[in-house]
């Protein structure tokens, strides 16, 4: 069974991603069981999403030290969620930053040492926007980062990408599609599994 | 075999029954419920403008024949119970089930409630779905169950049942049931109390029946492992127990009103000591008490706030919680924000600025609390910034240095501030009542609302016109601002409150900028002088350089609304 998290700020495309994954596991023939949050926090709040797969996962909620592994499509959404990361468990962070109000408008900071920290975790760092941009839009972050998670779980390439030609709009799906094997072939060339 | 969340299992499960009629209110995290029921195209489903309009439409549609689903969020129950209480002595023609969607840690609510109080307090049935098999196959059982016993069934749902997708395994759909004839019968329907009377002693003996039938119902589940430990819990909270005590023995309550007291006397015999574990609640351990069964403290407390987890159970039972990495203290926090170009920024910018008493209301525009527009001394519930404002002026008088000032969105006035503006107009009472009229019901994903017209299936309708509305309500000073432009909010502001012995209705018109998601080119800060009047509009597109204090504009975020650019007093926002 595989808990993983997958977090970052509302409007990151965040559940869209956990659907695709979520999709691929169903056309896999793995049980699968996805948590969303809706509401309020999706106004650029933090937000996070938790994919099971396996029968084995009972609860929706993943505690300090249950996920198997976190996808943060932030950096310090990557930071707030580290407790919930299993020892032994797999990191990727989207090298992007956005600074909430507090840190906007200078009346707090993000942490000095976030770099240091995300490093001592063994974070593979995947710049998500710019490879997106590569493939064709920006806006294919949150499918680089599936792509970087393919490389960890067991799921067929191909079913991967039948599962996002039909999540995604059909103008974009060459976008996405390209987005999506940057990502993992990243991760394949950088991850030390 | 389909992934689906609960909201949507529930919207099927009702489907499948043969239910053809569908009301509600929008409420996190229950929307989804009836907008998965609308698209049947052979259902017919609508938004009312609250959840008590919701439940008397689907009563009178019970009454006549119909099978009928009403859905809503936990503190909507609470505008409901009035039908509700009533509902349960009338009891139903066509199939009756209400879905409460409750929210254990106030992801998107401004309380914790659990509605079990209410199927208790009511006399109704409950059932109480822990996965979307359950939530399909509890609503289909509900219809039945509430035809057979004459009672509006309720389902309870929380955040994490409501929106966690899980396999569902559909049952083959059953066509509508036949609808009876209509016939007039007012010993069960007019609720006078020459016939109330004799409809609440069929309550007293329904009551009895629906005991009798909750423990041999097939709906509660009994797993006997360890005679250690045994856990009662229902829903979501049997997710986090089984996974948390994979070794305990558990009764599920898939019926949590009327109790299943001899299956619960049943469990405690078999095991040595017998937990409760629920969410925010007593209702459970009080519940299992009366059954004359000793509920065991906890080794170690169980937060009764918030939100359970398997850890936290894990914890209560003194058991290893699994170690994580090390996190990091004292991260800024991320709370959810206004959208850039979102039209309620600049209203509550001025009426900060004015030093108003602000009693805010239910919707997006609660955000307008939050720092740096820190615009908000209320927030309640539906309609309560008009009637509440209404209290402030009394209580303060017209000596009082700070205006008094309403703020309410178009979909909440609709829901309940009408009721409340009429209060004030017919009791003479002044003050200023905003309107932030953003075409939408933004916050639960854009619904449909009276004031812009558009039903949940596209019925035609027409948009309710709310200057003629209030203007109707005896209300004269009204006036309608685009709430963009700075200088017109700031003076429709500032004529409103100074005129201290009237009241006065701003209606600040603009759509959502989520409904048409049009960008125009962005801005960006030229000849910044770093005074940071910008930066107090709390735009996430606008943030400080850390090392020169200068403003800069995020192209990305930045929808070229144009707001910010009329604040600066060095003309350096431009594009």
């Amino acid at each position: 069974m595989d808990k993983i998290l997958l977090c970052g700020v509302g409007g990151q495309g965040t559940i869209l991603a956990a659907h695709i994954l979520a999709d691929v596991a169903l056309r896999s023939g793995t049980q699968v069981k996805v948590s969303e949050i809706h509401g309020m926090a999706q106004r650029g709040g933090a937000v996070s999403t938790m994919v099971a797969l396996g029968a084995d996962v009972k609860s929706m909620v993943i505690g300090q030290g249950e996920a198997d592994i976190v996808v943060a499509f932030e950096e310090l959404e990557a930071l707030r969620n580290l407790s919930a990361l299993k020892q032994g468990g797999s990191l990727i962070v989207n090298e992007e930053v956005i600074k909430p109000a507090s840190v906007l408008t200078g009346k707090a900071h993000i942490p000095a040492h976030t770099a240091e920290v995300l490093q001592g975790a063994d974070a593979l760092l995947v710049p998500a926007e710019a490879t997106a941009r590569e493939a064709g839009s920006s806006k294919a972050a949150n499918v680089v980062l599936l792509g970087a998670l393919s490389a960890f779980l067991g799921f067929s390439e191909d079913t991967w990408l039948e599962s996002i030609r039909s999540h995604v709009p059909p103008k974009t799906i060459d976008i996405n599609c390209a987005a999506f094997q940057a990502g993992r072939q990243f991760a394949c060339e950088h991850a030390r599994r | 075999m389909e992934l689906l969340s609960g909201n949507e299992a529930v919207a099927l499960g009702a489907y499948h029954s043969g239910a053809q009629v569908g009301t509600g209110y929008p409420g996190t995290p229950s929307t989804e419920t009836l907008e998965a029921f609308a698209i049947h195209e052979d259902v017919y489903a609508e938004w009312c403008t609250n959840e008590k309009v919701a439940l008397e439409v689907a009563l009178g549609a019970s009454a006549a024949g119909k099978r009928c689903l009403v859905t809503m969020k936990h503190v909507g129950v609470n505008v409901a119970a009035d039908p509700l209480f009533t509902a349960a002595y009338t009891g139903v023609g066509g199939g009756l089930v209400l879905l409460a969607a409750d929210d254990p840690g106030m992801y998107s609510s401004q309380n914790e409630q659990d509605s079990h109080y209410y199927a208790q307090a009511a006399h109704v049935l409950m059932l109480d779905p822990a996965d979307s098999q359950e939530a399909y196959d509890l609503t289909r059982s509900a219809f039945d169950l509430s035809e057979r016993f004459d009672v509006p069934v309720m389902i309870r749902s929380t955040v994490r049942i409501s929106h966690t997708k899980t396999p569902v395994e559909p049952a083959s759909p059953q066509s509508a049931p036949e609808q009876a004839p209509y016939e007039t019968d007012p010993s069960k329907w007019v609720m006078m109390p020459a016939f109330a009377k004799g409809r609440r002693l069929e309550q007293i003996e329904r009551d009895d029946a629906l005991r009798a039938w909750a423990d041999g119902s097939g709906l509660n589940l009994r797993i006997l492992r360890s005679p250690e430990k045994g856990i009662i819990c229902a829903g979501a909270a049997y997710q986090h127990v089984a996974e948390a005590l994979p070794e305990a023995s558990i009764l599920k309550l898939g019926v949590t009103n009327p109790l299943p007291i001899e299956a619960i006397r049943s469990f405690a015999r078999e095991v040595d000591e017998v937990y409760v574990v629920e969410e925010g609640s007593r209702f459970l351990r009080d519940a299992v008490a009366a059954c004359d069964v000793t509920v065991a403290p906890f080794p170690h407390p169980l937060p009764e706030a918030g939100e359970l987890s398997p850890n936290l159970i894990r914890q209560a039972f003194g058991l290893e919680v699994p170690e994580g990495l090390e996190g990091v203290e004292g991260l800024p926090p991320r709370p959810p924000a206004l959208c850039p170009g979102c039209p309620h920024r600049l209203v509550f910018k001025e009426l900060s600025r004015k030093k108003a008493i602000i009693c805010g209301d239910i919707g997006c525009y609660t955000l307008g609390a939050l720092p740096p527009l820190s615009a908000m001394d209320t927030c309640v519930d539906m309609g309560a910034s008009v009637s509440m404002a209404h209290g402030f002026e009394l209580a303060l008088g017209e000596g009082s240095e700070r205006p008094v000032v309403a703020v309410i969105g178009d979909s909440t006035f609709a829901h309940s501030g009408l009721s409340s503006l009429i209060t004030t107009v017919y009791n003479g009472g002044s003050g200023t009542i905003c309107i932030l009229d953003n075409r939408t019901t933004a916050m639960t994903g854009r619904q449909g609302n009276p004031f812009n017209g558009v039903t949940l299936q596209g019925r035609p309708s027409s948009e309710l016109d709310l200057e003629a509305v209030v203007r109707a309500l005896g209300v004269d000073a009204v006036q309608v601002i685009d709430p963009n432009d700075r200088d017109a909010v700031r003076s429709a502001i500032k004529e409103a409150t100074a005129a201290r012995d009237r009241l006065d209705i701003l209606i600040f018109k603009r759509p959502c900028v989520l409904l048409e998601r049009t960008r125009q080119q962005p801005y960006y800060i030229g000849a910044c002088t770093g005074c940071g009047v910008c930066l107090s509009l709390g735009c996430p597109a606008i943030g400080k350089y850390p090392d020169t204090g200068l403003s800069y504009i995020d192209p990305q975020l930045c929808i070229g609304c144009g707001q910010c650019a009329q604040y600066c007093n060095f003309n350096a926002i431009v594009r």
